[in-house]
């Protein structure tokens, strides 16, 4: 009997760090974009869609096999990311927090639109190469799905790691990202690395998006509950800290499968409310989240 | 200007738009004026928003919800549990008639904000517009979770009740008949003017001075001696109450109120309509109603819109298409109108006054 | 030979404010020169506008070649802006800051570089896991003024190092800039309030009132001069 609990659990915890790892990805994506260009990108989730759907067209219409596909898409958004913050984002970044809000949320409206126009609002089917089988170990089910998505969102957060910490352009990034000013005064081109950033952020939305769409089926809404457990992510782990943003999404994935399954009162269905009430909570009781510093005002 | 001058004329514009208003369903049939009876609504809503986002500063991303507080207490006060046969705890038996509902729902909904004022007192900026979003987002699945109140998944009909007025048969007042159309317009928008010139009246006054303190330089004012606290908090409350009277308007003119009558795009569209109607100004707020109202429309290519040569006319009936031209629209007139419609009067009234003193030079 | 700087002529202006009038000076290959003045007489504008911080007109010469651009642009000449209040990447460790230093550089020998400034600053290489953030004034005083020297510069440009430094460390730190401009030809601008250390560490200065050049001379005469002292410069 306990033995069987324990499959079970491991199984959710299992199935809960490959959902946390997509969250994770897309929160990694919104903290980027806030460190370096303080923006809170609500359109995160239709730009990951959009590209899911150039992924999925590439297989589809075009014969493709997945993964040149994925590779291809990755290239795409990278460049659609670093488009859209020099197209977009750039004239209005600076001055009112308000006027940014807003463009996201029209990219938001108009990606949405493009997708639904471009592709019809049916659902559709995204092949995943990791299949549908499952592996047993030591009698917890797990399946390939769930492994795969673990290992690619663990291998692109490693790969970004190295990026930043290891690297000439990584460095450059961060110190435009703390201190543009001074960034411009040893050399670095800042405007050029902040529309870096959008474009590894939208890697990472692409990435997350390719990982759902197997699960949960391809359609232009896709993309909008996972957005709001990434901002809750984000928030838990730290707005403004990239290794909260992973702890924060692996965190509630686990934490959101095993309240689903384990506490009654909450049921499949509330797991959305329920990572409304962590960002809820979070903003109240420490808003600069489990990982972030507490902003100090300046006067 | 003036003060002075820019005062009568104030005075002067809002009394010749009252008129306006007051004249047009004369010449508009009942479609239109149901239409229009929603800008007076979505007036209501930026009026109270824009004390909130543009006096005070705090960016909601939740104002559909306190819309929802309103229409809800509206709907259970008309209908009273009866509809889907609870006593409850609102035991409200036999119904109120739908006109006395909507103070209650202001009143309902200002406390609510009241009380979602203070907490956010240690939010600013973003992070507040992320909680009044995870707000907004979550009141549909609460308001299925708490099925005694509200009715669940199906919401509360209000239609053809006796307590809705000119619902079922038209409703006589100064003589004149007036269908549901008319009456709804009218009634919205005597209420939208009412609360326009309340919403001057606190904004000219001390009141509205230390908002704007508290916007501009929170540390300036807290060394003024104005209490943030208090302010901020006020500030809530007093749009949350509009909101509650805009949505409570709201489900008497829809009729009925479920869960997703008060979705996040509504709390979205409130914000993009107080942005684009120009933060801060009153006269604005007017445009950034009828964006709200009529700009989905015209981008399906309806309305004026239809006037359009017909190959882009069918473009836009293409699924998806209204909403590519919505978003482009709102980030170009983020781009070209950053303080709004009220921002270029406001920039008219100063080349104007410029080119005044210019020529007297 | 044309001057290592040549200014000539320059005006700035921060949105409708001027705040320099026309700045003409000139600095030599290997020299020492401190820019004097009250506050507001456009000392830091003169900085800014040299690195191309602020939008400027006139004429801005590096060996003869204008400076154009931005400060990236100014970074790629070989010009070294340390700003005033240090301009540490606070989150960034002591390490970091030294190798974004170089950024601007393409060849090879960073490493070697930051073994050769190293040697004027040797608790740098002993705590380069620190955040920067986390050093004292002083440190970062000092640690700003080893980035810049990390990127090999033709001339730096010190806007007020002694602000909100003790004065025993801004004696060090004028002292170190002594011995680089000693052993290594290093040319500095440097701009301060504090009139007297500077003309100690400088062999010209240039006085600086109301966004014009109000007197120039070799730091000796300025010196010995009391009422220049005593009107222009405070003490």
């Amino acid at each position: 009997m306990l033995a069987a609990t324990f499959a079970d659990f491991m199984q959710q915890v299992v199935s809960g760090l490959a959902s946390g790892g997509i969250y994770a990805a897309l929160a990694l994506a919104l903290v980027i974009i806030h460190r370096s260009t303080g923006v809170i990108n609500f359109s995160q989730g239709e730009m990951a869609t959009l590209c899911t759907y150039i992924a999925w067209t590439l297989t589809v219409n075009h014969g493709w096999s997945y993964w040149p596909a994925f590779v291809a898409t990755l290239g795409f958004s990278f460049v659609f990311g670093v488009a859209t913050h020099r197209v977009v984002i750039r004239p209005v970044e600076r001055g009112n927090v308000l006027r940014v809000v807003i463009v996201t949320i029209g990219l938001l409206i108009a990606i949405n639109g493009f997708v639904v126009w471009q592709w019809s609002g049916e659902p559709q089917a995204l092949q995943s190469p990791f299949g549908t089988d499952t592996i047993d170990i030591g009698g917890v089910v797990i399946s390939w799905q769930d492994v795969g998505t673990i290992l690619v969102t663990l291998g692109i957060v490693v790969l970004l790691w190295l990026l930043f910490q290891f690297t000439k352009l990584g460095l450059a990034l961060r110190a435009a990202a703390v201190n543009p000013e001074e960034a411009r005064l040893v050399g670095v081109r800042v405007t050029w690395m902040l529309a870096l950033g959008w474009g590894l952020a939208a890697v990472l939305g692409a990435v997350a998006g390719m990982l759902t769409a197997p699960s949960v089926g391809l359609d232009p809404q896709m993309m909008q509950p996972i957005l709001i457990y990434a901002f809750a992510a984000a928030v838990l782990g730290g707005i403004d800290s990239p290794f909260g943003a992973v702890v924060g999404g692996l965190t509630l994935g686990v934490m959101l499968n095993v309240i689903g399954v384990y506490v009654d009162f909450v049921g499949a269905e509330l797991k959305l409310p329920v990572a409304l009430l962590v960002i809820l909570v979070v903003l109240l009781v420490r808003p600069s989240g489990i990982f972030g510093r507490p902003e100090v005002k300046r006067v | 200007m003036s003060p002075r001058v820019k005062q009568i004329v104030g005075l002067v514009s809002f009394a010749i738009f009252a008129v306006v208003v007051l004249v047009v369903p004369a010449f508009i049939g009942a479609f239109r004026a149901q239409q229009l009876a929603y800008v007076g609504i979505y007036l209501i809503a930026l009026l109270g928003l824009n004390i909130l986002t543009g006096y005070t500063g705090q960016i909601s991303l939740g104002h559909g919800a306190f819309m929802a507080i309103g229409g809800y207490t509206t709907a259970i006060l008309m209908a009273g549990n009866e509809q889907y046969g609870q006593e409850g705890v609102l035991a409200v038996s036999g119904g109120m008639k739908d006109v006395w509902t909507i103070p209650i729902a202001g009143l309902v909904a200002g406390i609510a904000g009241l009380l979602f004022g203070l907490p956010a007192l240690r939010l600013s900026g973003l992070y507040l517009a992320l909680a009044t979003f995870a707000i907004a987002v979550a009141l549909p699945s609460a308001l299925k979770r708490f099925e005694e109140f509200t009715g669940g998944g199906s919401g509360i009909n209000l239609f053809g009740i006796p307590e809705l007025t000119a619902g079922i048969s038209p409703v006589e007042i100064f003589g004149r008949e007036l269908v549901f159309n008319d009456w709804l317009y009218y009634l919205c928008w005597s209420i939208a003017l009412v609360l326009f010139g309340v919403a001057w009246l606190i904004l000219r006054g001390r009141t509205g001075l230390a908002f704007r303190a508290v916007r501009d330089s929170e540390t300036a004012a807290v060394s003024s001696g104005v209490s943030l606290a208090q302010y901020k908090t006020l500030a809530f409350g007093i749009s949350a109450a509009y909101a509650g009277v805009a949505g409570s308007l709201f489900a008497i003119a829809t009729t009925f109120v479920n869960p997703d009558t008060f979705p996040i795009a509504l709390s979205i569209f409130l914000l993009v309509g107080v942005v684009v109607g120009g933060l801060g100004g009153l006269a604005g707020l007017v445009f950034g109603a009828i964006f709200i109202q009529f700009l989905p429309l015209w981008a399906q290519g309806e309305g004026v819109f239809s006037r359009l040569p017909g190959f882009i006319v069918d473009r836009t009936k293409e699924p998806g298409a209204p909403a590519i031209i919505y978003g482009v629209v709102l980030i170009l007139l983020m781009f070209f109108l950053p303080n709004g419609v009220g921002g270029l009067f406001r920039r008219v009234g100063q080349a104007l006054t410029r080119w005044r003193y210019s020529r007297t030079a | 030979m044309p001057n290592l700087l040549e200014l000539d002529e320059v005006e700035a202006r921060y949105g409708p404010v001027q705040a320099l009038r026309g700045v003409s000076l000139t600095v030599d290959e290997g020299e020492v020169v401190s820019v004097l003045g009250a506050n507001g007489a456009g000392k830091t504008t003169t900085l800014r506008a040299i690195s191309g911080t602020v939008s400027r007109s006139g004429t801005i010469e590096l060996s003869g070649k204008a400076l154009k651009g931005g400060p990236e642009a100014a970074a790629r000449a070989g010009v070294a802006h340390v700003p005033e209040g240090r301009g540490t990447f606070v989150e960034l460790t002591v390490t970091e800051n030294l190798r974004l230093g170089a950024y601007a550089r393409r060849d090879r020998t960073i490493k070697d570089d930051i073994k050769r400034v190293s040697e004027y600053f040797p608790w740098m290489l002993e705590r380069g896991g620190q955040r920067a953030g986390t050093l004292s004034g002083g440190e970062q005083q000092m640690l700003a003024l080893a980035r810049a020297l990390m990127s090999r510069p033709r001339l730096l440009l010190l806007d007020e190092p002694s602000l909100g430094l003790a004065p025993m460390i801004v004696r060090e730190f004028f002292r170190t800039v002594r011995h680089l401009n000693e052993n290594e030809g290093l040319t500095v601008l440097v701009v301060e309030q504090d009139a007297r250390i500077a003309l100690a560490s400088s062999a010209r200065a240039y006085v600086l009132e109301v966004g014009r050049v109000a007197l120039t001379g070799s730091s000796a005469e300025l010196q010995g001069d009391e009422n220049v002292r005593r009107s222009y410069l405070g003490y």
